[in-house]
């Protein structure tokens, strides 16, 4: 994009190269923090209205026009709020949780590519590093469930290592599955690959299947319904957040949205084409790569909704019981007869 | 072979679970169950079994079905009803007859459990579905059911 590269060019020319690179890389985490700050806010407004009308409510409509500052005006009273620490509370661990479990999640949105030019940090390893990312993540929950000295936290987050752990393992197949087909990990190269359709076309059947794994498994990843026992509020309380208040509780309620969104963006960068257009509609305007990146997240977002408000929540053994004897199996199967695919060059191209 | 068996229901059912939420999602406009409260309070109606309070329901003649055979009285648990009566002539056979002058009710000390309607044998009274019924003074809460000057439906006691 033209402005970017105006900003650039002046950074450069007005400081030092090293400086001129650090200022340009503090501008743009604040801009991303910036706009998924508030994406993060408009989340939860969408999940709280999604789900009332699932459940034939009509969710939060007072504040604002259909209640769009709901949320805004959650997040001020959430700042408002006192910060209480539990006497038995390893301090130092207990602060430094929240900003473990929101700063992965942040960082992980810097490998999106939003538009053919609009992608921060184009890594030639990005989907290992997605996956890298996101299972940092859970040292935040573990570290908060540990340093809050309380039952229901360590439970929480005992539950929630467990979860993350097992899950990974299909989330990363069923991705190393869709890298067969695009042999690169680097983003934009997957993209480029997609540009003869994508990927969920192009590698059909066990792309499908890759696909639903990998929401299921992404859901798990996000410890959303029905896989929330990690948070299971009927048996404690709130899981590995009990103890956190105000803005601390903020974080991690933030981070589980980005998180959510994360899922999302990986499946629409991997299976569903990133910015691309269906049937290359508006290929001619880059510009709207955004829009189209941004459609396809959402309705991926809403699926996972969907998931949240149907199902019923599963138990300890289930989970694992799904991930061990079905996911895996049929990730590893799955993965073969992708590879088998590929190789007798069976996929459909464009 | 149980296996692929076992995966087929799961993901059946699974989908006909989707398919019931997503039918609500698709219908929450039109029937959502919300009711935005104050603003619809001119045409807001408590449904049928909703209990707001005990009111005796009086003709266009102003007359009541309460013979004050006292059997409320006993039925409430927490004595919330008191009827007080006097033995009174009868203005039609010119006998002397139970009357009931006040049906006392206390609103403040109702818990809506429904018995005195269940124990009344005419039919009296019987629940309204009002609800808005806070008020500044306890007193208020105090209610006499039979209007002044009413009397007793004839044909009732038959």
């Amino acid at each position: 994009m033209n402005i970017t590269k105006n900003i650039h060019e002046w950074l450069f020319s007005l400081m030092p190269e090293t400086t001129a690179s650090i200022v340009e890389m503090v501008l743009i985490a604040v801009i991303y923090l910036a706009i998924f700050a508030v994406a993060g806010l408009y989340l939860v407004l969408l999940e709280r209205r999604v789900a009332a009308w699932f459940q034939l409510r009509l969710g939060p409509n007072r504040v604002g026009y259909q209640g769009l500052l709901q949320t805004m005006a959650d997040a001020l009273k959430l700042v408002s709020k006192e910060l209480t620490v539990t006497i038995k509370a390893d301090k130092f661990l207990y602060n430094l949780a929240p900003y473990f479990v929101i700063v992965t999640a942040l960082m992980a949105l810097s490998l999106f590519p939003f538009s053919k030019e609009f992608q921060a940090f184009d890594i030639n390893i990005g989907i290992f590093f997605l996956t890298a990312i996101s299972s940092i993540g859970v040292i935040g929950i573990l570290l908060a469930g540990w340093s809050s000295n309380n039952k229901f936290s360590l439970i929480g987050a005992m539950r929630s290592g467990v979860q993350t752990i097992s899950y990974e393992l299909s989330v990363g197949l069923s991705l190393l599955t869709m890298v067969v087909m695009t042999g690169s990990l680097q983003l934009s190269q997957i993209v480029e690959v997609q540009k003869s359709g994508w990927l969920i076309v192009q590698g059909h059947i066990p792309a499908i299947i890759a696909f639903c794994i990998y929401m299921v498994a992404g859901t798990a990843e996000t410890n959303r319904a029905p896989f929330d026992l990690v948070e299971a509020e009927s048996e404690l309380g709130a899981g590995f957040h009990t103890e956190y208040s105000g803005m601390k509780f903020a974080y991690f309620f933030l981070a589980e949205f980005i998180n959510m969104f994360i899922i999302a963006a990986i499946a629409t960068t991997i299976f569903f084409g990133a910015y691309l257009s269906p049937f290359g509609i508006t290929e001619s305007i880059p510009l709207l790569g955004v829009f189209w990146f941004l459609a396809k997240t959402l309705a991926l977002v809403f699926l996972m909704m969907w998931f949240r408000w149907t199902f019923p929540r599963l138990r300890i053994d289930q989970l694992l019981v799904l991930e061990w004897k079905y996911l895996l199996p049929l990730n590893l199967m799955n993965l073969i007869l992708m590879a088998l695919m590929v190789l007798l060059g069976l996929t459909i191209k464009f | 072979m149980s296996y692929f068996s076992d995966i087929y229901h799961a993901v059946k059912s699974l989908l006909t679970g989707m398919s019931v939420t997503g039918k609500y999602f698709l219908h929450s406009r039109k029937g959502a169950i919300t009711q935005q409260y104050p603003e619809n309070r001119d045409t807001l109606k408590m449904f049928e079994r909703f209990r707001g309070e005990v009111v005796m329901p009086h003709d266009e003649n102003n007359m009541h079905r309460c013979t004050g055979c006292q059997k409320c009285e006993l039925a409430c648990p927490n004595g919330s009803i008191e009827i007080i009566w006097d033995r009174q002539i009868d203005p039609e056979t010119g006998k002397k007859k139970k009357m009931i002058d006040k049906h006392i009710y206390h609103l403040g000390m109702c818990t809506m459990c429904g018995l005195c309607i269940e124990a009344c044998p005419t039919d009296a009274i019987k629940w309204a579905q009002n609800f808005e019924n806070s008020v500044y003074d306890r007193t208020q809460l105090t209610k006499v059911l039979n209007k002044p000057g009413s009397r007793l439906l004839p044909g009732v006691e038959d």
